[in-house]
């Protein structure tokens, strides 16, 4: 069995900002159920370990903190956890992981919807965690003075630092609070039983009493633990504070490698931050993010990439590197990492459906023949399919 | 035509599943998981089989606690709400799915997202059921803590719900172009110069202003139900809500309660039949009235029990009652009205513990009761008892003569207590022309008979309150 995993993500029409406007896709459908149903069978015919779906609080924008007044890209989306959640029982065997932000949600509300995705998805329910920095997310809930990013603006200016370090201890706190209601029942903790009229053993269910600078929860969560314990835990990080994040809270990062020197560097970094903040127990697995353009029926990707580039009118270039070409010569690629120490790939199509069609058609089985990728939905759990731990007692269970 | 002259009504029926009360009885060997999908899927697909309006799910944000420790006798714990409700679209087509989200412990920006998501994901089935709360003891869980004073609980709940719907009319039906061709995928600004999506609201609860990321849903508005006994509770609702839930039972009372939200309602300058009224009411079906009886007799008696009923009391009189006999007579001694709540994540019926501790008391006294009897006879009794002929035309009665609309009914039997009702009940419901044979449209809006609010660009009032 391959050890190396396959991710997907799903984001409105695709990644290129021009990919609303090719033949095949389908820009009026985005807000629908059956669209997301239909790209998330395609990535189950790929036996991709999971898909993830993109969210922010935010509209989208070219501008990363603040709303733009483009009329020409896809503008409006769902919430990604709800979207996850209207797919989980018609979909079987992948994992199901919603971004689901941490700065301006409740935990205790993050904590028992996520765990309530695993038991309508039956022990297939990750988590994307993203921050909401900026002003201009934090006015759509009046609650919180931001500070305003204004570009360009200078990540070493001791406010822009201080707000970023801050949002994402912040968000550590959020998981760690999280993970906690996550395990406040334990795994057995309803008995009924009908001689002494007890439902519960209520020596199993445990308050969390979590007190951070940020916040605090008294717990215990109102969802009985979910079918995987503890749904696996995710981020996309680009930088030094991002990683430590990961480092310190998720099971699974996605970095961003624009080629083999970068990569090789991003890994040695990851690896860094989990020495500086102690991380224990499981290593954290490394997943790098690609935006792919494969080759079509009677136009190679190259020449698609530069056809969308041209109807967007920019060479479009984003936070990760973009591959266009044959499935083997994005398969190389992906062996490349593989051998540099990555635990997976994440692929995010250029289009919809289109390069995820030619994911599934093409790229997935190349490789599979490789050894890159898994052949059957063989596990039952997402932590199962991703090799974590299956048996994860809760850390409140008397030992 | 009803035997009143009046045009028939259509029962409006929505369906609830029991859980973190005394009434489900978890106990009996046929009752199934409270948490696991397939109770959901099971009693959400009975309802549509039963061509029911909606399916109900509550909500409550701490476990109970009694005397500091989780309760451990009642079914405890359960899902969350939108989420269960969006798996649940994907196992049904017509049935409405009504999310009970409090107003106090989430924000409007997100909620407004959620609700709208909803409605996109079920084509037009969401619904939201408003309730308040100010306690701290729930607050305990969130950030924000018990952050509400009491009096600010209406105007807190009124202008998210104005912030809410403003939030659901700021794209207009037709913003997404989408054309391919030209590349124009968003309509430009309004007339008043706004984005799809732009919004700015300031009043006294939220300051707030961006772009919504959710466009216009199916219903425009997913449908707003809520609650309201006292006058101010009653004019909220009859200002705010397109359907009520009414604790009354009795026809009498109810039938003052429906004239009374109907003529604020009305004064309000809302139509007539805009604003529905729906009580809820479990169910005992029997063969006979005496089957159906003694059913009923057994099903309280395994609900109530002795530790049961001492618990149930306690909730009243806020005082440790196991030095009491459940078989003997009340407490002689006055409800604690000082101290803290012995019972904590829990609504309580009436605020007034003396008064209520005094109305029992007469009663005990008028038949005779025990503790025990005088709770199974307060707090315990399924409102449709008999034989399906018989509930079927007390259902139709109450509605026809205007005790309401419909009923949220359920059962004591989780997941498998609704489907008697649905296949003996409904078909003489529908025998009588008081319940559709098929859904006849597409919204949860269509089949209440509500119309779409016209959407609304202009900037909202601050607040309804």
């Amino acid at each position: 069995m391959s050890t190396f995993h396959l991710g997907i993500a799903l984001d409105g029409a695709g990644w290129h900002p021009a990919a609303w406007r090719e033949p095949d896709a389908r820009p009026r459908d985005l807000l629908s159920a059956g669209y997301w149903l239909d790209q998330v069978r395609v990535a189950q015919e790929a036996i991709a370990d999971l898909v993830t779906f993109e969210d922010s609080f935010a509209i989208q924008s070219t501008d990363h903190f603040a709303p733009d007044d483009r009329l020409d890209q896809v503008r409006g989306r769902l919430d990604a956890e709800l979207i996850a959640a209207r797919l989980a029982p018609v979909t079987e065997g992948i994992g199901l992981v919603p971004t689901v932000t941490v700065t301006h949600t409740e935990p205790f509300h993050v904590a028992k919807a996520l765990a309530t995705l695993d038991w309508t998805s039956r022990g297939r329910a990750g988590w994307q965690v993203r921050v909401s920095a900026g002003s201009s997310q934090a006015e759509l809930f009046g609650r919180r003075d931001f500070l305003e990013f204004v570009a360009p603006f200078d990540i070493e200016d001791p406010a822009v630092a201080a707000h970023v370090s801050d949002t994402f201890e912040e968000a550590a706190d959020v998981v760690e609070v999280v993970r906690r209601l996550w395990d406040s029942w334990e795994d057995d903790a309803e008995i009924r039983d009908v001689a002494t009229q007890r439902f519960i053993d209520r020596n199993k269910v445990h308050r969390v009493d979590f007190e951070s600078r940020f916040f605090s929860v008294r717990g215990p969560s109102i969802t009985p633990r979910s079918p995987q314990g503890q749904p696996v835990v995710t981020s996309l990080a680009h930088s030094r504070v991002p990683y430590e994040l990961a480092a310190r809270s998720a099971d699974l990062i996605f970095v961003t490698p624009f080629d083999d020197d970068d990569a090789r560097r991003i890994l040695g970094e990851v690896h860094d931050a989990e020495t500086r903040v102690g991380r224990e127990g499981e290593p954290l697995q490394v997943w790098a993010d690609v935006v792919v353009v494969l080759d079509a029926d009677g136009e190679t990707g190259q020449a698609r990439r530069a056809r969308l580039d041209e109807t967007a009118g920019t060479v479009w270039t984003t936070d990760t590197g973009i591959d266009a070409g044959s499935a083997a010569a994005i398969a190389d690629r992906v062996e490349s990492w593989r051998d540099l120490g990555y635990a997976g790939v994440r692929l995010r199509p250029a289009t919809l459906p289109g390069d995820l069609t030619a994911i599934a058609r093409d790229l997935a089985p190349e490789l599979r023949r490789r050894g890159l990728a898994r052949g059957a939905y063989d596990r039952a759990t997402l932590r199962g399919l991703l090799g974590l731990p299956t048996d994860v007692p809760s850390r409140y269970a008397a030992a | 035509m009803s035997e009143t002259g009046k045009p028939r009504k259509q029962i409006i029926l929505g369906a609830y599943l029991g859980g973190v009360n005394h009434h489900t009885l978890w106990q009996l060997p046929e009752a199934g998981s409270q948490i696991d999908f397939s109770s959901f899927e099971h009693t959400a697909r009975t309802a549509e089989r039963g061509r029911f309006d909606f399916f109900f799910l509550a909500e409550g944000l701490a476990l109970r606690e009694r005397d500091g420790q989780v309760f451990d006798q009642d079914v405890i714990g359960r899902p969350d709400t939108f989420t269960v409700l969006a798996s649940l679209a994907a196992v049904t087509e017509h049935l409405g799915l009504a999310a009970t989200i409090n107003a106090t412990f989430n924000e409007p920006y997100e909620l407004a997202r959620q609700l709208a998501t909803l409605d996109h994901l079920s084509g037009g089935r969401a619904a939201w059921n408003v309730v308040t709360s100010f306690d701290a003891f729930t607050g305990q869980n969130f950030r924000r803590g018990g952050f509400l004073d009491r009096s600010q609980r209406y105007e807190r709940a009124g202008e998210a719900v104005a912030l809410v719907r403003a939030l659901w009319d700021s794209w207009a039906d037709d913003a997404i172009v989408a054309d391919q061709a030209s590349g124009r995928f968003l309509r430009g600004p309004d007339d008043a110069g706004r984005l799809p999506g732009q919004f700015e609201h300031h009043g006294n609860q939220f300051d707030v202003r961006g772009r919504f990321t959710v466009p216009r849903s199916p219903q425009g508005h997913p449908v707003v139900l809520q609650a309201g006994v006292s006058p101010q509770g009653r004019d909220f609702a009859a200002a705010s809500s397109d359907a009520i839930f009414s604790p009354f039972t009795r026809l009498d009372e109810a039938q003052a309660y429906y004239r009374d939200i109907q003529e604020r309602a009305a004064r309000l300058g809302r139509a007539p039949g805009s604003v529905k009224i729906l009580p809820s009411g479990s169910f005992v079906l029997g063969d006979t009235q005496a089957e159906a009886e003694e059913k009923a007799r057994w099903v309280r008696d395994q609900q109530v029990t002795g530790k049961t009923a001492l618990i149930l009391l306690e909730q009243i009189w806020n005082r440790d009652p196991s030095s009491y006999d459940p078989d003997g007579p009340l407490p002689d001694v006055e409800p604690d009205v000082a101290a803290p709540p012995f019972i904590q994540g829990r609504a309580l019926l009436d605020a007034d513990r003396v008064g209520w501790a005094n109305r029992l008391r007469a009663r005990a006294e008028e038949h005779g009761f025990t503790l025990r009897e005088t709770v199974i006879d307060q707090l315990s009794r399924a409102e449709f008892v008999g034989t399906p002929q018989q509930v079927a035309d007390r259902i139709d009665d109450f509605v026809q003569q205007d005790g309401s609309d419909g009923f949220i009914v359920g059962s004591h039997l989780v997941p498998t207590g609704l489907d008697e009702f649905v296949d003996r009940v409904v078909p003489l419901l529908q025998e009588r022309g008081s319940l559709r044979t098929e859904y006849t449209g597409t919204t949860l809006r269509d089949n209440l008979g509500l119309a779409v609010p016209e959407r609304r660009a202009a900037e909202p009032e601050p607040a309804l309150a």
